[in-house]
């Protein structure tokens, strides 16, 4: 759409007969005073993401290949930050934990609350008050999250054993054991998170029209059929965006480790984002924690791109 | 609203339909109390346990003897309300600068046509595609010492309040909305002699009052449950949030204590959610299968 398309009406009034034309001059500066304004208005935010977010993601990039410690000149230093982090034991570590939770989230993170989803979208009571409890981990902080999880986890008065002895299980060693701590960290971050999961998978279940389970049913599709058939066709774009959204979220999982296992046992838990943490505030070394960051960021930039290419392509479909 | 479903109302309708209907309803309505329900009631009542009765095997379900201690210990020895007031004035300031300056922004980018205006908007939304954590340490440096002028904004609560303006999809959100204003309403003010600013406050806000109210909650929880971006830029024990106060506290405190500042530290957001809890769930529902 050009400019003068879209403002006929303003126009007609500027030229009406009483008036004497504006002068060409006069247009001009009116024109840059109307700019002026509208940077005035546009300012703050504008310095913001500059500061904010632009500036460091350059600046990133740069210090990935700078020898950098705050109030020292930094010292150009190509890539030795690169070698040197992938020649550290927990940069191995961290990836294939990070990596195993994000798939360990798909599977546990990612079935439940379509499951659960699909189940209350048959439900015809109490759907408030269901929507409600759903939502109500999310709304708890993921810091107190994460210390509620921790106390349940306790060997000792921990309620997590404590149920399985009830139910006649074994005990497990849950996040102090190197091989269970990963998984239960995956537990903790599914519980508080799948409320919003849930709440889009059920609005997109509601979208779907009805004549269709009618058709498939007259067709003679068993339930399990038209789930195959119907449910799971009929959602497969919000399926695909979650996906997307759950991958780029929990590979910059942080609290949970940092809270509940402090990255042990045994570097079990130690992921990406804490190991650029550690970098930058134990080892003091801003050029290591850059280069992981910047490797992070391809790997997640790639993911966000293809997600927004997709949800705007599904605008224009709308 | 009945719209058919997976199962078919007429199956619901038989004898056996009923049956396993309720029968699936009551197991969701037991596992959603135990799931969620439960974890929440645990922590209200193991705060108002003894230390012992929290430490035995098996726990108690109801305490034995109710105690208030726990609660009013970790509201005096944790200083919860030193953190709590900085939470606030952190969450609040995010609120208002957000609100000032994306508004201001998405008001401008979407009405007054500023030059460079589509390639400001792309570089607004290119940030959409960088994962935020991944930016913490360049970011915390930026703030550590700021460029051209030098300070330091660590310790600072603006260094919550200025990095919450650079949140792309808050501007975007009011973008689209402001984009969908028709033109004529904004010109009538404009002849009616409202200057730009006048316009924005006076016709473009109370239009926007189903945006703003979406932006204010996403701003709010933001900064409520953060946790990294606070541990990074508050070292100064007296300026963290209850978030962070929690985390560098529990080490060494007493567990039913601790228990009883998390519950604390629950209370703003669940309750804002519960009072608002139809919006934000229409929020969340409706914004989501639109993309």
């Amino acid at each position: 759409m050009t400019k003068t398309a879209a403002r006929p009406p303003a126009e007609a009034i500027a030229v009406h007969p009483v008036q004497a034309p504006p002068p060409a001059g006069g247009r001009g500066r009116r024109r840059l005073a109307d700019q002026a304004r509208a940077y005035g208005f546009l300012l703050g935010g504008l310095v913001c993401f500059a500061l904010f977010s632009w500036y460091p993601a350059i600046r990133a990039v740069v210090i990935a290949f700078q020898k950098y410690t705050p109030g020292s000149s930094p010292e150009w230093v190509g890539t030795a930050n690169f070698t040197r982090v992938l020649h550290d034991p927990e940069f191995t570590a961290a990836w294939r934990n990070t990596l195993t939770f994000t798939l360990l989230a798909l599977v546990i993170g990612f079935a439940i609350p379509f499951l659960l989803a699909l189940v209350l979208n048959e439900l015809r009571h109490a759907k408030a008050f269901f929507r409600v409890v759903v939502y109500l981990p999310v709304m708890i902080p993921p810091v107190v999250s994460a210390l509620l999880w921790k106390w349940f986890y306790d060997p000792g008065a921990g309620l997590a054993n404590e149920a399985l002895r009830f139910a006649h299980l074994p005990t497990s060693n849950w996040s102090n054991g190197a091989d269970t701590a990963l998984v239960s960290l995956v537990i903790v971050a599914t519980w508080a998170n799948m409320g919003g999961t849930v709440l889009i998978y059920l609005a997109a279940l509601q979208s779907i029209p009805g004549e269709l389970y009618e058709a498939a049913e007259l067709d003679g599709a068993s339930l399990l059929q038209r789930v195959r058939h119907v449910t799971i066709p009929q959602t497969r774009f919000v399926i695909l965006m979650l996906m997307l959204l759950q991958i780029i979220a929990t590979m910059q999982v942080f609290t949970e480790p940092f809270v509940i296992t402090g990255g042990g046992p045994e570097n079990a838990t130690v992921t990406v984002l804490y190991l650029i943490y550690k970098y930058a505030f134990l080892y003091n070394d801003f050029g290591g924690a850059c280069a992981l960051s910047v490797m992070l960021l391809v790997l997640l930039g790639a993911f966000s791109a293809l997600y927004l290419r997709l949800t705007r392509s599904g605008e224009d479909d709308a | 609203m009945s719209t058919r479903t997976l199962v078919s109302p007429a199956a619901l309708a038989r004898p056996r339909g009923r049956a396993v209907y309720w029968t699936v309803f009551t197991a969701v309505v037991v596992l959603f109390a135990v799931a969620f329900l439960f974890p929440v009631y645990w922590m209200v009542t193991g705060a108002m346990k003894s230390p012992d009765e929290v430490a035995q095997t098996p726990p108690t379900l109801v305490p034995k003897h109710w105690h208030s201690s726990g609660y009013t210990d970790a509201w005096d020895l944790m200083q919860l309300p030193q953190h709590l007031w900085n939470t606030v004035v952190q969450a609040a300031g995010a609120w208002l600068f957000q609100l000032v300056f994306c508004t201001a922004a998405a008001y401008a980018l979407s009405k007054l046509k500023p030059a460079f205006g589509k390639v400001i908007l792309g570089g607004i939304l290119a940030t959409l595609m960088v994962p935020a954590q991944a930016l913490v340490v360049p970011k915390y440096l930026t703030v550590a010492d700021l460029p051209l002028i030098h300070t330091s904004l660590l310790n600072d609560p603006l260094a919550i309040w200025l990095p919450a303006v650079a949140n792309a999809f808050n501007l975007y959100l009011l973008k689209r909305f402001f984009d969908q204003i028709p033109r004529d309403v904004l010109e009538a003010a404009e002849i009616d002699g409202a200057g730009r600013l006048r316009t924005l406050w006076s016709i473009v806000l109370p239009m926007s009052r189903p945006v703003l109210g979406v932006v204010s909650i996403f701003a709010l929880v933001a900064v409520w449950q953060d946790f990294l971006w606070p541990l990074m830029v508050f070292s100064d024990t007296g300026k963290q949030p209850i978030s962070v106060a929690l985390v560098q506290l529990s080490q060494n405190i007493q567990l039913t204590v601790l228990i009883a500042a998390m519950v604390i530290a629950s209370i703003p957001m669940v309750a804002l959610f519960l009072v608002f809890q139809r919006h934000i769930i229409a929020g969340i529902s409706a914004g989501s299968t639109k993309g």
